[in-house]
């Protein structure tokens, strides 16, 4: 076994499973993206009860994927998470932030006796939901612009910027896919919404909702591919693990993966005839083919950060201290042990469809909303 | 190997960090005791079919959905907190420290957030015994998520099952059983899942104690002190064996903490065991530090050398022992440890100049070095010496180890006592009766929560000064950011969380007050 799974191997596999954290992550930020419309989407308190329990049903995956997703990156890629998070300080903070508030939002915010009222708990909702997907679209980002960093001998991070991190907010493309983000996760949450809840007005002022919102996630999204595609990468040499600085490396590592290009050809696809469906035809079907497309963009756009000899955490300060697979991840002893753990996650995926499926048999009405069951 | 210490961002971080585990350990053992409260109550109801279980599970489930929530909003930080503020710290062991905190997101935190969404919405959604499991799992969920977390904190206590890999200048684990059943960790986690259980039944048996005061809800009153008697004498009595094994452990593994705990300078034979302990600066001095002696004190003769040796004459080591050393005990001095350990980072460095010259023929002769076991066990254990300046600044702070493990343990004896009496006056029938125990039951609410978080205190403070035992220490760890960023999320942190646990108790309050729906 030792000598058939090679360290490059391991390196490639958790590499693989971070960016099916990460795609599975963008998905269920449906729920952020319900968040973002409590204000905006419903016509009255009922709606909105309506809304606020679709999605407070499902919050924790969410969070637990988050969760999750940061101890993977920690355990499989430690200089990543000594870097990025010791560096850009104020990004990830600002993001663990939002969602701070929004765990006991949902609890606290219809129980009497919560001292800020509804509308403060409904507020926080509404900045997880936003700033949320927002963030980490911009954070992601930064994984094709760079930051500004260099690491010591000691692999110790000085951060080359006052702004510990905010300065990727002065970017375009990362303002860019930050925003499809948000509008992606709004997106799935309509559709989810549409999916679960049975309440005809309610759907209706969804499917407005959706027409406007699919407008913006095109335009942020086809901004974001096409300067990604005609941009420089940071190219590593496989020897020498020296950085060089590649004109189209993205697009060079779409035709040189191309089953990686056809995942996320795929998964396009997949988001746009959801959408499609949905508005077209009224279907309720959408959230499948949306959710679907959102998992296989999103794992596609990781592989060509990150393979390929391609650094996927550059630094545009100091090209040398780039991080790649290779030079970032955990030794072999530890990324083997986590292997073998990581085969229980089809299991994990089993009894989650389970429970999933129990709660979601039927659909949400106005009814429960008024019963004495755990009602947000 | 950070040239210029910022005391200022050190002592910040700290704090940050002690303030987020400490509002995050609020919530986490009223959720890991509560939660199997809630099943065993759950599993009475599906046996009997008796619809009051049913009824007195909901209550009790209302009170314990409030508390997760809180306590999942303060526990996402802590994680990401080891990258943004301990970002050495995250290089330097993330190989060893990150698979446990990976590893409880796979297998805990999954089956705890997905199957806690089937018990709040699943009543009337799936069957009772589907229910039931449901209920059983986040229990299960709650407490293996603790395991894993303690797992990776017992590491920073007791670091093993790893070696040091020059080439990339970090620890790698060698052996993941090590780590997992590393004596501290075991000891560490049979002792927290305990206090725990006993934290949440102490908050069943507080509130059931009010509405008996209240005359109200009788029934459910006494039924649940049934539960929260049982669970928390058999609870509060394995705390204190888990206490009394993990402080054995303690005297092997962190000696300087253990004569901290006891306020112990001078070590000796027939060393007496402190029952209770008032403590004053003395005249005597360790560089800069005051010797601490007692004001006041009552002592067990022997007992401290019985328990930790087995007889009256073992040698319990003091604190001035591991300062200046002890060589009849063949125990080093901190210079001598301070030598050992700037003599391996200067062949550290000499690795990493030789790496940078290319100098292949260099770098296999320092490659030899480190492989030699001698090299390892003698010098290298002590790298993280090679920082320290001062031989005093390896003695925590002694009154607040002393004053916090007391305190805990006085506590310990105190709920057994309370659990013993519950149960004495429950099955005799006149706990309603006995209104001045109902008022003890009441008040004596917040003390686990008092004694759990002082059992945090000890344990850190008591570490101090370091992150990782004799391997690292915190002025080392920590992220080179500016201490004014350090200083906003301090104060943003404090501000929240104090703003959402007032919302909280008072949520809390309101629904007690409620009672149970009919």
């Amino acid at each position: 076994m030792t000598t058939i799974i090679s360290h490059l191997f391991l390196q490639h596999y958790w590499w693989i499973i971070v960016s099916l954290l990460a795609s599975l992550l963008v998905f269920l930020m449906f729920v952020q993206g319900g968040q973002s419309l409590v204000f905006s989407l419903p016509a009255n308190d009922l709606q909105k009860t309506l809304i606020v329990n679709a999605m407070g049903r499902k919050w924790e995956f969410t969070f637990t994927t988050l969760v999750t997703f940061g101890g993977a990156f920690f355990a499989s890629f430690p200089l990543f998470y000594s870097t990025s998070f010791g560096g850009a300080y104020w990004v990830w903070m600002a993001i663990l932030f939002s969602f701070i508030i929004q765990a006991i939002a949902y609890e606290f915010r219809s129980k009497p006796n919560n001292i800020f009222g509804k509308k403060t708990f409904d507020m926080f909702l509404f900045l997880n939901g936003s700033l949320g997907p927002f963030l980490i679209g911009v954070a992601v980002a930064t994984f094709f612009t760079g930051s500004r960093f260099s690491l010591t001998n000691m692999n110790q991070v000085h951060w080359a910027t006052p702004f510990y991190g905010l300065e990727a907010l002065f970017n375009i493309r990362n303002l860019s896919l930050g925003f499809a983000v948000l509008f992606l996760a709004r997106i799935n949450g309509l559709l989810y919404l549409m999916n679960t809840v049975d309440h005809e007005e309610l759907l209706k002022r969804g499917g407005k909702a959706l027409v406007t919102n699919s407008i913006m996630f095109l335009i942020f999204f086809l901004f974001f591919v096409v300067t990604l595609l005609f941009s420089s990468g940071f190219a590593a040499d496989p020897a020498t693990g020296a950085i060089t600085v590649e004109r189209y490396k993205y697009l060079h590592n779409f035709i040189q993966m191309p089953i990686v290009m056809i995942l996320f050809l795929t998964g396009v696809l997949g988001v746009l005839f959801g959408i499609g469906i949905s508005i077209i035809k009224n279907s309720v079907k959408g959230i499948w083919f949306t959710g679907a497309g959102t998992v296989l963009s999103v794992f596609s756009l990781f592989l060509i950060a990150g393979f390929n000899g391609t650094s996927f955490y550059p630094s545009s300060y100091d090209l040398q201290s780039s991080l790649t697979i290779r030079n970032a991840s955990s030794s072999l002893f530890t990324l083997k042990t986590m292997m073998y753990v990581s085969f229980l996650i089809p299991f994990i995926f089993a009894y989650i469809w389970i429970a999933w499926k129990a709660i979601n048999n039927k659909k949400i009405t106005e009814e429960e909303m008024k019963s004495e069951g755990h009602v947000y | 190997m950070i040239e210029n210490v910022d005391l200022t961002l050190v002592d910040w971080s700290r704090a940050q960090f002690a303030l987020t585990a400490i509002y995050h350990w609020l919530f986490v053992p009223l959720t890991l005791g509560l939660s199997f409260i809630l099943a065993i109550m759950e599993t009475i109801y599906v046996r009997t079919g008796n619809e009051e279980w049913k009824r007195i599970t909901k209550f009790w489930m209302t009170l314990f959905g409030i508390n997760f929530a809180i306590g999942v909003a303060t526990g996402i930080i802590l994680e990401f907190e080891f990258g943004t503020n301990w970002s050495n710290y995250s290089w330097f062991v993330g190989d060893i420290f990150g698979t446990p905190l990976a590893v409880e997101g796979i297998l805990a935190f999954f089956l705890e957030s997905t199957f806690v969404a089937v018990m709040f919405f699943g009543w009337n959604k799936v069957n009772k015994k589907f229910h039931l499991l449901s209920t059983w799992l986040v229990a299960i969920g709650a407490n293996l998520s603790a395991l894993w977390i303690l797992v990776a904190n017992a590491w920073m206590q007791n670091p093993v099952g790893m070696i040091f890999n020059p080439e990339t200048a970090r620890n790698e684990m060698v052996s993941f059983w090590a780590v997992l059943f590393n004596q501290v960790a075991v000891d560490k986690f049979l002792h927290t899942i305990s206090s725990s259980f006993l934290l949440g039944s102490m908050f069943v048996l507080g509130i059931s104690s009010w509405f008996l005061i209240r005359k109200g809800e009788e029934l459910m009153a006494k039924r649940s002190i049934l539960i929260a008697g049982v669970f928390g004498l058999l609870s509060s009595l394995m705390v204190a064996y888990t206490g009394d094994k993990s402080a054995r452990t303690l005297s092997e593994v962190q000696p300087v903490k253990f004569a901290a705990m006891e306020a112990l300078y001078e070590g000796k034979t027939n060393a007496g065991l402190i029952a209770f302990g008032l403590l004053k600066n003395s005249d005597k001095k360790i560089g800069e530090k005051h010797v601490k002696e007692f004001a006041v004190k009552i002592e067990i003769p022997d007992l401290l050398s019985v328990l930790t040796g087995g007889d009256k004459d073992a040698y319990v080591q003091g604190i001035i022992d591991h300062v200046s050393g002890n060589k009849d005990k063949g125990i080093l001095s901190v210079n001598d440890k301070i030598q050992k350990g700037q003599f391996a980072r200067d062949v550290l460095l000499d690795y990493k100049r030789a790496i940078t010259l290319k100098d292949n023929d260099k770098l296999d002769e320092i490659k030899g070095v480190f492989s030699v076991k001698k090299f390892q066990d003698e010098y290298f254990r002590y790298f993280g010496y090679s920082s320290i300046d001062k031989p005093e600044d390896v003695i925590p702070n002694v009154p607040i180890t002393f004053y916090s493990f007391h305190l805990m343990v006085i506590l310990g004896f105190l709920f057994i006592m309370i659990f013993t009496l519950a149960l004495y006056f429950l099955f005799k029938g006149t706990i309603s009766d006995n209104k001045w125990f109902l008022w003890i039951g009441l008040l004596s609410l917040p003390l686990p929560y008092i004694a759990s978080e002082l059992g945090w205190v000890l344990t850190e403070v008591g570490r101090q000064p370091w992150i990782i035992q004799d391997m690292m220490p915190v002025s080392q760890a920590v992220s080179q950011i500016s201490s004014s960023a350090v200083i906003t999320t301090f104060i943003l942190f404090a501000v929240l969380f104090t703003v959402l646990l007032i919302s909280e108790i008072s949520i809390m309050v309101k629904q007690i007050k409620t009672g149970p729906k009919h």
